[in-house]
């Protein structure tokens, strides 16, 4: 009797938090709203350390609340949302911690190509974007697999980044441009038409064509929890533009606050920084 | 025995506030005279464990190797209380914001706030030096989009460039500083082209602070030259797309000059929380610091903030906690 009060009262707050929320977005709307926010969901090891857990469940809370997140940016407008899930760098923890978030992706992945995921309420396109072959082989199948099952999904975009950093990723992208221009001047040499010498060869746009996250344009916030205030080798590019929100919460503690916070102080930054992408 | 006393001046290397002075570990020996067999000779017979000779009196103070070399002594280390020394970065960067901010506010003219800038950026260069484990100071002093502001602005900077480094030159000398510019200098007016490459070709053997100033710079436009660069070298043939990696690319980035080419803490001033296209590919694992204060206005205790700041972080590079 009392656990179904509980559970009534529970879903009372829920449904207020949901209008409450709706209502604060809805005046948020009335200004700009970011179309890309990226995460770097620092902290689950040091909850679960709070919260006497063991490391796994620490990244498990922290999927939960990155499925709330998501339900915020999406409810908000914001059409694409990037997070750091797994760098290359992380391949230096130790081999148990390394398979069990391996593990805990698989599961997570395979959880979203099921019918009821967010991602299909959604109507969410996933892109895993980083260097797949350094995943094991389940990982990288279920990755496939999770994109192209969302492929016809055209709501919203989710990147998760994973075996990525972005100084791979633009290395990746610096050689893939080389090796077209190559192609090219090798193509106009053969047919007899002969390259002209271009003083620029390549350039900016070139670039970013071969980028993992041309997917996606660039990120309008970026916003790191645990307090930590570095990039860690994300998005390096692309941040060039965007505002850098680094709250001292812990990832699984992250709130709708946080966001609605990073949602003001992007729109007070707003026609500077929009004034500044069109003069670099 | 050659006559020391007329030829050397001979200084314990010791600590002189300690009673009672205890034997020296190191004699310190400061000819008078152009070095000479005699003076290696005189070192044999020393009762010093070791001595150290030095050929230029004026980098001895109160007995001491130090000031002027650019590379002072264990002992002599002047780092404030509280800061260790194993944990200080060794490239620091700064985004000078805030100059126009903190002249309107006190309402002056744009420009004395540029000039206050300056007056900031020579504090922090002495204290550099003065610390002397910063060995590398690299300052955004003008973005590729600077170019849009008001006319009479940029060419008053241009100015203060120019000026800046024909007044600051000896003193760079004189301090073992060294200077180099990054950024596309082909489009700045060409007496500040010409005064750059003296003040590079002239300071480019100094052992001291290197100071890197950022001048038409942008992240982006960095990592587009440096691969252009490579795919100039891929067409000849020099080298194949597949070795394209991350250490290619850091050889052509401009700030392959430096010894230490990543900042290790970047600091921005004036409150902004954003990087506006500064070094991008070399801000992988920066720890960034953003603070309220504008950049005229920022000096010692600022400064120290930051550092403070910086020691505190702990830095896991992707890793384990340690």
């Amino acid at each position: 009797m009392d656990k179904g009060r509980t559970n009534q009262a529970t879903q009372m707050f829920e449904n207020l938090g949901g209008i409450l929320r709706k209502f604060i977005f809805s005046i948020l709307s009335i200004g700009p709203v970011p179309s890309h926010i990226a995460f770097i969901m620092d902290g689950n090891r040091r909850y679960a350390k709070k919260q006497n857990l063991i490391d796994g469940d620490g990244h498990r809370t922290g999927f939960s609340a990155l499925m709330n997140m998501l339900k915020y940016c999406y409810e908000l407008g914001t059409k694409h949302v990037t997070v750091y899930a797994f760098s290359i760098d992380n391949f230096k923890r130790s081999p148990e911690e390394v398979q069990s978030i391996m593990q805990l992706m698989q599961e997570k992945i395979e959880g979203l190509i099921e019918e009821e995921s967010i991602v299909n309420r959604y109507g969410i396109r996933v892109y895993f974007l980083g260097d797949l072959k350094l995943l094991n082989k389940p990982v990288r199948l279920a990755a496939e697999r999770a994109m192209g099952a969302t492929a016809k999904n055209s709501k919203a975009v989710l990147s998760i980044c994973i075996a990525y950093t972005s100084l791979d990723e633009i290395t990746h992208a610096v050689q893939e441009s080389v090796e077209e221009k190559c192609d090219e001047i090798r193509v106009l040499n053969t047919s007899g038409a002969g390259y002209h010498h271009r003083e620029h060869l390549i350039n900016v746009t070139d670039i970013e064509e071969h980028m993992y996250t041309a997917v996606a344009p660039n990120p309008d916030i970026i916003i790191r929890t645990s307090g930590e205030t570095r990039l860690s080798n994300f998005l390096l590019w692309q941040s060039a533009f965007c505002i850098l929100y680094s709250p001292s919460v812990l990832w699984p503690e992250i709130s709708v606050w946080h966001l609605v916070w990073a949602v003001l102080d992007f729109q007070r930054n707003y026609s500077y920084l929009e004034e500044k992408k069109k003069q670099a | 025995m050659p006559s020391l006393q007329l030829s050397l001046s001979i200084s314990p290397l010791t600590d002189p506030t300690l009673s009672p002075q205890p034997k020296p570990q190191s004699l310190l020996l400061v000819p008078h005279t152009p070095l000479r067999p005699k003076h290696l000779l005189c070192c044999l017979f020393a009762t010093a464990k070791n001595a150290i000779i030095v050929e230029d009196q004026n980098a001895v103070v109160n007995g001491r190797v130090g000031a002027d070399t650019g590379v002072p002594a264990e002992e002599d280390l002047l780092l404030p209380a509280g800061l260790q020394k194993e944990f200080m970065p060794k490239h620091v960067a700064v985004i000078m914001d805030g100059n126009r901010r903190w002249a309107r506010m006190r309402g002056l003219p744009v420009v004395l706030g540029y000039e206050a800038g300056i007056r900031a950026l020579r504090r922090v260069m002495g204290l550099c030096c003065k610390w002397g484990i910063i060995r590398v100071l690299t300052v955004f002093a003008f973005s590729s989009d600077n170019w849009f502001r008001p006319k009479v602005e940029v060419d008053f900077l241009m100015r203060l460039f120019g000026r800046g480094l024909k007044d600051e030159l000896e003193n760079f000398v004189r301090k073992n500083i060294r200077i180099s510019v990054i950024g596309d200098s082909s489009k700045l007016p060409k007496p500040l082209q010409e005064l750059i490459m003296a003040a590079t070709e002239t300071t480019k053997n100094n052992s001291g602070l290197h100071l890197i100033v950022a001048v038409n710079y942008s992240g982006q436009r960095d990592i587009v030259q440096a691969c252009q660069s490579i795919a100039l070298k891929a067409k000849d043939g020099l080298i194949e797309p597949e070795d394209i990696n991350e250490f290619l690319i850091e050889q052509e980035l401009d700030t392959r000059c430096a010894a230490f080419p990543h900042p290790d803490l970047l600091i921005r001033t004036s409150g902004e929380l954003r990087v506006s296209n500064f070094l991008l590919w070399q801000l992988a694992y920066t720890e960034l610091f953003f603070t309220q204060s504008h950049w005229p206005e920022f000096g010692e205790s600022e400064f120290l903030e930051a550092l403070h700041s910086f020691q505190q972080r702990q830095r896991r590079y992707g890793g384990k906690n340690t």
